[in-house]
């Protein structure tokens, strides 16, 4: 299996606060990976920094490498905007453009260059049923995106963020502000969107992380614990903090 | 149960106290705003009532000769130049305004608030008299050698009252912009855009109906301003055929003829029926304000 991120040693500072100590870590291309932890341990942080989306922090400094196919992305020539379109996000809240359902999901493709009607059409379409959205809204293309349930609205974030074609696909807790057959769909569907994508997901719901995710790992106060495949770590964890945590001794 | 009363007691009487200040309160702004409405509207509809005068030959009568025989009294030159500043002010003042209260707000967050924010605010309490006395002695100078004509007229006007605008606009622009949920923002910069895409395509688009707030607050400014139009002005009463040549608003003609005519004369009543024309042109103001506020909120 090829990597797709490997991360070296990465610090994050907010001014003064290290967020992240030396987190190494590789994520495997066309996978599930959790991250789990309690609120506060530089989860979210980390996934952050995989598509540079702190860079609008002006206190952060990231120190170290991550390499997103054999590249740095914090190299200086890096080109961020083009780093995010093969980074995708989808974040906690859903957040739709107070637009409609199609211009949600022509937003992309547009900004990177000017396809004909009829390729966006086609690129819509696609990226509605690659979230398992086209059946539910097909006919409701050009209402407002505000008019569709929160679950609906998630999904139709994840088919935006489909739309400009990513390798990658960061999931900042997306489910956790959804109901529970809401949550189940994305769960369905992270299954299925992994044949292509590697994602990467960050949850504060344990049974999630077993539930769907082939690596995880395990954030306490800034650092990796521990990293291992899904069923490994939550049968025989290696690190006593990391069996506390997912027996529910603390977190 | 003696105690417990004697507990309760005053704080009633202050649950009354303040019930009936704040009602007295309103009672009394209620009551100054409806008679003014009335003076206004009664003394400015009394000039209908004079023989050979009627409303449609006031709104759009070309000659204003109160003092003539027979009298004339022809509003159109007023409603023209209080209608052409404002709106030119508007449009010198909105994209200015909306522009620095974007970078206040998206480019350079920290110096904005911190520096420019007060600037601005301090345009806002400058006198009006100020802004027409620089308009008097640089801007019209300026106009007159550089453009044919006596600098005077609806071009000064305009400028003049477009720094006069630019507070009111820049300051509801920056408290839309700021307020403007984060999560759309980042949505954008996740799928790749940059950050003038992003403003393009979704912070102005998302801002626009308090944007426009911001703008009809300015015109509406602008059109009930009075001396420092009036100072730049030139005061002739017709249209004119540039921008550069000496006209009049209704606020203008206002303040410089009330002074000279008799309470109850058909002079007096006829500046009466143009401050009526400007108050109800401010609540047609009020009310696209409201309309658009509404708008936004969905």
């Amino acid at each position: 299996m090829t990597t797709k991120f490997e991360v070296n040693e990465l610090q994050l500072h907010y001014g003064e606060f290290h967020a992240l100590k030396q987190i190494s870590l590789s994520i495997p291309e066309r996978s599930v990976n959790a991250l789990i932890g309690p609120s506060g341990c530089g989860k979210s942080t980390f996934l952050r920094t995989l598509n540079r989306m702190n860079d609008m922090i002006s206190s952060v400094r990231v120190d170290g490498e991550i390499k997103l196919s054999g590249t740095n992305i914090y190299d200086t020539g890096m080109d961020v905007e083009e780093l995010r379109k093969r980074v995708g996000m989808v974040f906690q809240q859903p957040n739709p453009f107070p637009k409609s359902i199609y211009e949600n999901v022509a937003f992309g493709p547009r900004l990177h260059r000017k396809p004909g009607r009829k390729e966006l059409d086609e690129i819509v379409e696609k990226s509605l049923r690659g979230a398992s959205l086209w059946d539910e809204v097909k006919d409701d293309l050009h209402k407002s995106a505000l008019g569709l349930s929160g679950g609906q609205q998630q999904r139709l974030c994840i088919a935006r963020a489909l739309a400009v074609n990513p390798e990658v696909l960061l999931m900042d807790e997306s489910t956790s502000a959804l109901d529970p057959i809401s949550t189940l769909k994305i769960e369905e569907l992270i299954q299925e969107l992994k044949k292509d994508y590697t994602i990467v997901m960050v949850t504060h719901n344990m049974h999630q992380a077993a539930r769907v995710s082939d690596y995880t790992t395990f954030f306490l106060n800034g650092e990796v614990i521990e990293s291992s495949p899904t069923e490994k770590l939550f049968s025989t964890p290696v690190d006593h903090r990391t069996e506390q945590y997912i027996t529910g001794r603390f977190g | 149960m003696q105690d417990k009363q004697r507990v309760v007691k005053p704080h009633i009487a202050e649950e009354w106290v303040g019930k009936i200040y704040t009602l007295l309160c309103i009672f009394f702004l209620i009551v100054t705003i409806f008679s003014m409405v009335y003076f206004v509207a009664s003394k400015g509809i009394s000039t209908f009532f004079l023989p050979n005068v009627n409303l449609l030959d006031f709104l759009t009568g070309l000659k204003w000769a109160p003092e003539g025989s027979p009298p004339a009294f022809g509003a159109l030159p007023f409603i023209v130049g209080s209608f052409t500043t404002s709106i030119l002010a508007a449009l010198i003042a909105a994209p200015l305004g909306i522009c620095a209260a974007i970078f206040m707000t998206e480019i350079m967050p920290g110096v904005g608030r911190r520096y420019l924010q007060p600037v601005i605010e301090l345009l806002a309490g400058i006198p009006s008299v100020v802004y027409g006395f620089i308009g008097l002695s640089v801007l019209v100078p300026f106009l007159r050698d550089v453009f044919p004509g006596q600098g005077i007229g609806i071009a000064a006007g305009a400028m003049v009252l477009s720094i006069m605008i630019l507070p009111t606009i820049t300051t509801i622009a920056a408290d839309a912009l700021a307020g403007l949920s984060h999560s759309l923002k980042e949505g954008s910069y996740a799928l790749g855009a940059t950050r003038w895409q992003t403003i393009y395509r979704i912070i102005l688009p998302t801002t626009l109906p308090a944007l426009l707030t911001g703008v009809v607050l300015g015109i509406s400014r602008a059109f009930g301003e009075a001396l420092a139009v009036q100072m730049v002005i030139g005061n002739a009463p017709h249209i004119p055929k540039s921008l550069f040549e000496s006209t009049s608003t209704l606020t203008s003609v206002i303040t410089l003829s009330m002074g000279n005519t008799v309470s109850g004369s058909p002079h007096n009543s006829a500046l009466w029926s143009l401050a009526l024309i400007l108050m109800s042109m401010t609540f047609v103001f009020v009310f696209i304000v409201r309309w658009l506020e509404r708008r936004s909120k969905v």
